[in-house]
């Protein structure tokens, strides 16, 4: 638990969010380690989104101060941050006909000018991005063509051709089938780069290294998943009954989780939880 | 497809054939009319003009080339390129498919500073039809801007539509107040002739104004190209591209309010070619607007050069307004895109 402080890539103090009268996010102090995942968990509503929105800077925050490699955040120019930190949007869809390849070539952006034109070593990122999520057979394919887990890892192929240190994922195994979560899972904890994801499924949230869990805009626990995921915890923020259990074939732990009997769950929080 | 993309992310490569495609249009713009005059004189006057050649030609050939249709055949390819760059800017920024130059309550001012300055007198004879149509533009355009900035809590792009479509209506409703108030018959058919469009008072004064102010937007749109692609998956997915958005939707909504309210104070509110030329040149060429930018600028210009044209010559002796010829012939080409594109 044991936080060390040295060099966090990403880090936050304090950040706080409102829309109109509403906290959607309060005081939310976090440090990632390079080469870490970081996952985000909580309930809906409960703040992932917008802590995501705020830590890659598409959102400004009403209080508190986001540092990328030391640096405030609010002080960098975009394009400096995009050439240091990628966004996998929970669902960004485009009426557009633009074809994998195009979409993937969209995320050198950050890299070129009228200076620094298209040139081999673009080429080559592009290419290799595309081959690391395993969407080279797609390049030619137009945008609405594609399945929902085609276009999610499209969109990891576009984060990654801008070469990040950090990624930013927002669900992205949201309306996957089970094979295409788990290879996306996967993929992203094998990337060689920072990762901080909001997930959803809490058996998935236990192959990060650690946890932040977010309750009614405040993170209320950060360590590894067994620590944080405590049966306590799981009925007081989730509204969830959850007991670890080992799986015999390999010895892994995994959460059962049930409903809670119905005197017992907890108000405003919803117990539909996979 | 994309391959080709990259060689010609320097969009200076389409400069080999589209320089003597224009020419061509130009000039066939200009040999085209009630009196046909041939190429070779349309020749003639311009080296007389540009080089002073010394051909011997009728001065009234020469009159009707060098005034009459070569200014006008220049401002529709002005125009028709201004609108076309305009109409793209928006449609990609604001992600909708609907999205038009005039969107932004621009032709809707126009009309009401050109009624005001040609009914009420404003400017006590100072202010021509076309300065009362800018400033009439430009007003209507920063209410909808104050509007939309003001329009906080919503989100992304619905804010501008809405505050152009309030803009607008507010606009319309006062040029149609004006025109019942104090307009003659005479008087309001007059107004109805310029508000669909009318090439007819273009000198070379309007060639000034509207090519230097088309070729600084299409510029403009050509430096911020991979900003607009940056766009393709919405505005947060642009800002995590890099892209600073709020000025980039500042400098680019901009430019093309000023490009369509000039141009809609020259020759009033041609519609139809700021919305459809930029789907036409998408579905043809593809999305990116390395590409795009240029050529549906260059597809404007041919488009309204053409429309002229037959503006022109379709009914004898009398002259259409041309936004009735973009709206007619613009319509039926456009679905057959359409259906040719669907099939791909």
């Amino acid at each position: 638990m044991d936080m060390s402080m040295a060099d966090p890539v990403l880090a936050c103090e304090g950040l706080s969010y409102a829309v109109g009268q509403t906290w959607l996010l309060r005081e939310v102090s976090l440090a990632v380690r390079a080469g870490e995942n970081l996952g985000i968990v909580g309930p809906n509503g409960s703040g992932k989104s917008t802590l995501l929105k705020l830590l890659s800077g598409v959102h400004t925050p009403a209080a508190g101060e986001v540092r990328l490699l030391g640096q405030p955040l609010a002080k960098m120019r975009r394009r400096q941050v995009a050439q240091l930190l990628a966004v996998v949007e929970q669902q960004a869809e485009t009426g557009d006909a633009i074809s994998v390849r195009d979409a993937v070539e969209l995320g050198r952006t950050p890299w070129l000018s009228a200076l620094a034109p298209w040139g081999e070593e673009d080429e080559r990122i592009v290419r290799q991005a595309l081959r690391d999520v395993a969407v080279e057979h797609l390049q030619a394919r137009i945008w609405h063509s594609l399945s929902g887990g085609e276009r999610q890892r499209v969109h990891i192929a576009r984060a990654l051709a801008q070469r990040p240190t950090v990624l930013v994922l927002d669900e992205p195994t949201n309306h996957l089938d089970i094979r295409h979560q788990l290879s996306l899972l996967k993929l992203v904890h094998t990337l060689p780069v920072t990762t901080v994801a909001a997930l959803h499924d809490l058996n998935q949230a236990l192959g990060c290294d650690r946890l932040a869990v977010m309750e009614q805009g405040r993170m209320v626990a950060l360590g590894a998943p067994c620590e944080v995921l405590t049966p306590e915890r799981l009925r007081t923020t989730f509204g969830v009954h959850g007991h670890w259990l080992t799986d015999p074939a390999d010895g892994a732990r995994i959460l059962r989780l049930r409903q809670l009997p119905s005197h017992e769950s907890i108000e405003g929080n919803s117990p539909h939880v996979q | 497809m994309s391959r080709a993309g990259h060689a010609l992310a320097v969009p200076v490569g389409h400069g080999l054939w589209v320089v003597p495609l224009l020419c061509l249009a130009l000039a066939a713009g200009v040999a085209i009319g009630e009196t046909p005059i041939s190429l070779p004189v349309v020749g003639q006057v311009l080296a007389n003009k540009l080089w002073a050649a010394g051909y011997p030609l009728d001065p009234i050939d020469e009159g009707i080339v060098w005034n009459y249709r070569l200014t006008r055949t220049i401002v529709a390819a002005a125009c028709g390129a201004g609108l076309a760059i305009s109409g793209l800017i928006l449609q990609s920024l604001l992600r909708n498919p609907l999205a038009e130059p005039y969107l932004l309550g621009i032709s809707a001012g126009a009309s009401t500073g050109a009624v005001l300055v040609a009914l009420a007198g404003l400017g006590a004879g100072a202010l021509s039809l076309s300065m009362g149509a800018f400033a009439g533009a430009i007003a209507a355009f920063l209410l909808v801007a104050a509007l939309a900035h003001s329009a906080r809590g919503m989100a992304g792009s619905g804010q501008i539509i809405l505050a152009g479509i309030a803009g607008s209506q507010l606009f319309n409703a006062l040029t149609a107040f004006l025109i019942t108030k104090s307009a003659s018959a005479e008087q309001a058919r007059g107004i109805m002739f310029w508000l669909l469009g009318n090439l007819s008072g273009v000198r070379w004064h309007s060639v000034m104004l509207a090519v230097p102010v088309v070729l600084v937007g299409l510029a403009v749109c050509l430096w911020h190209r991979r900003a607009l692609d940056a766009f393709t998956f919405g505005a947060d997915s642009a800002a995590s591209l890099g892209i600073p958005v709020r000025r980039v939707r500042f400098v680019l909504i901009g430019c093309a309010a000023l490009v369509t309210a000039v141009m809609v104070s020259m020759v009033g509110s041609i519609g139809f070619v700021g919305l459809v030329i930029p789907h036409a040149v998408r579905l043809l060429v593809g999305v990116r607007h390395a590409r795009l930018v240029p050529l549906s600028a260059l597809a404007g210009a041919l488009f309204l050069i053409a429309a002229d044209v037959l503006s022109r010559t379709l009914i004898k002796g009398q002259v259409l307004p041309i936004g009735v010829i973009t709206a007619l012939v613009g319509a039926p080409v456009f679905a057959l895109i359409l259906i040719r594109g669907g099939r791909r």
